[in-house]
């Protein structure tokens, strides 16, 4: 192979610079510190989530990968898939199933007739969460980031906020006995990544989004699409977005 | 001096026993209440610091594509581009930390391929699937498919 030396040089500097770029971005990201990644400013963050629904293909990947990447036990899920069947003969009526939250996907069920779609869910990080009202310890809380987190070292588990989600989203972790949830990968996306199940996802059906940066393409991706948050007339604050929902989603 | 002491011991006592209880009060709310509680809000600001502590598992692809860059160039080509290395290969920050203490697994591709094309009536229609039972047979995908960039024979 040829190559002249200008190509030679522009190479290798090029290389020399994307390596050192990545190794400096990496050593942030394992030292898993808040002190560690000081470029984060939780004033500057506002997170969200997009969910495509007509993306979804019911794979399983992002609940296989929230337990790996959060030691979720089994039988538990922070995030989970949810297929809905209506028949067109009775669209009030939808027939829900999630195998094993999805772990291992979906066996084919419904052969033909009405519509079958799968919805993703998770902790939908509410502006004005029930369960951060109830909770009588402070243990569960907002971030100035707008993201609902739990103190694990403060939570009683009096269940309280367990009954208090209209979405259903948290449980009792049976290994520490406190509420447990979606912490929308809050050690990851203080670090620049993205959650683990946006990451797995195949077919970027969920996407993570920062509302208060004003470069993300969730922007005009809300201004541009038919959004909605489940259960809007509880008035939680949602940021959890699915584009085009079906109206028989609860 | 001493007439309006005896007088008054009755609300003295009183007294006492208020500063004694506000002391008390005190000294056990500074020895409960962690140091700087709500700073951010009602709750404890180190939590955050636990909860970011977590070890991340999931690279991100950026991380892989630092290396792999000839596998990433190959598969932005195709059909997968969009895929990120660890939907397929798994949890890999370990690797990326220290390539030799975890090697990525080759997944078994008659079963993760079937993960996402298996056909089925909620998937949407646009997206390719098979019945795999009639299309391969339970043979190895990448018998045929390259699944960087899955065209056949590729």
């Amino acid at each position: 192979m040829e190559m002249t030396r200008r190509e030679l040089l522009a190479k290798s500097g090029k290389f020399i610079l994307l390596t050192s770029a990545a190794a400096t971005a990496w050593e942030y990201v394992l030292a898993g510190k808040a002190e560690a990644a000081p470029n984060y400013d939780m004033t500057k963050h506002w997170w969200a989530m997009v969910i495509d629904i007509e993306k979804c293909i019911g794979c399983g990947n992002c609940v296989r990968a929230c337990e790996a990447e959060n030691d979720v036990p089994p039988g538990y899920f922070r995030t989970w898939v949810e297929r809905y069947h209506v028949d067109d003969w009775d669209l009030e009526h939808p027939q829900v199933d999630s195998p094993n939250g999805a772990h291992d996907g979906f066996p084919e069920r419904y052969k033909s007739g009405g519509k079958t779609f799968f919805v993703p869910k998770l902790c939908n990080h509410c502006a004005d969460s029930p369960c951060v009202q109830v909770c009588p310890v402070g243990a569960t809380f907002h971030t100035p980031d707008g993201v609902v987190l739990v103190d694990q070292k403060y939570c009683l588990g009096c269940r309280y906020c367990i009954q208090a989600c209209p979405y259903g989203c948290r449980f009792l972790n049976p290994r520490t006995n406190t509420a447990d949830k979606c912490t929308l990968c809050y050690h990851r996306i203080t670090k620049g990544l993205t959650t683990a199940c946006c990451e797995a996802c195949p077919t970027q059906a969920r996407v993570l989004a920062d509302l208060k940066n004003p470069k993300d393409p969730v922007h005009e991706f809300l201004r541009t699409h038919s959004v909605q948050v489940l259960k809007p007339h509880m008035a939680t604050g949602a940021k959890v977005f699915y584009k085009n929902l079906d109206g028989s989603v609860r | 001096m001493k007439e309006f002491l005896r007088n008054s011991e009755h609300l003295l006592r009183v007294v006492f026993l208020l500063v004694l209880g506000l002391t008390a009060f005190l000294l056990i709310r500074w020895a409960v209440v962690p140091p700087e509680f709500g700073k951010y809000g009602h709750f404890r600001p180190a939590a955050l610091d636990d909860i970011r502590a977590r070890q991340v598992k999931f690279a991100g692809h950026q991380t892989c594509e630092g290396c792999h860059t000839d596998v990433a160039e190959e598969k932005n080509k195709g059909k997968h581009a969009g895929v990120n290395c660890e939907a397929c290969h798994g949890p890999l920050a370990r690797h990326a930390e220290d390539p030799g203490s975890l090697l990525p697994q080759l997944p078994d591709t008659a079963v993760l391929c079937a993960r996402c094309h298996e056909a089925n009536a909620g998937k949407p229609k646009s997206f390719p699937q098979v019945v795999t039972a009639d299309h391969s047979a339970g043979l190895a995908c990448k018998t045929c498919h390259q699944p960087h960039t899955p065209k056949i024979g590729g």
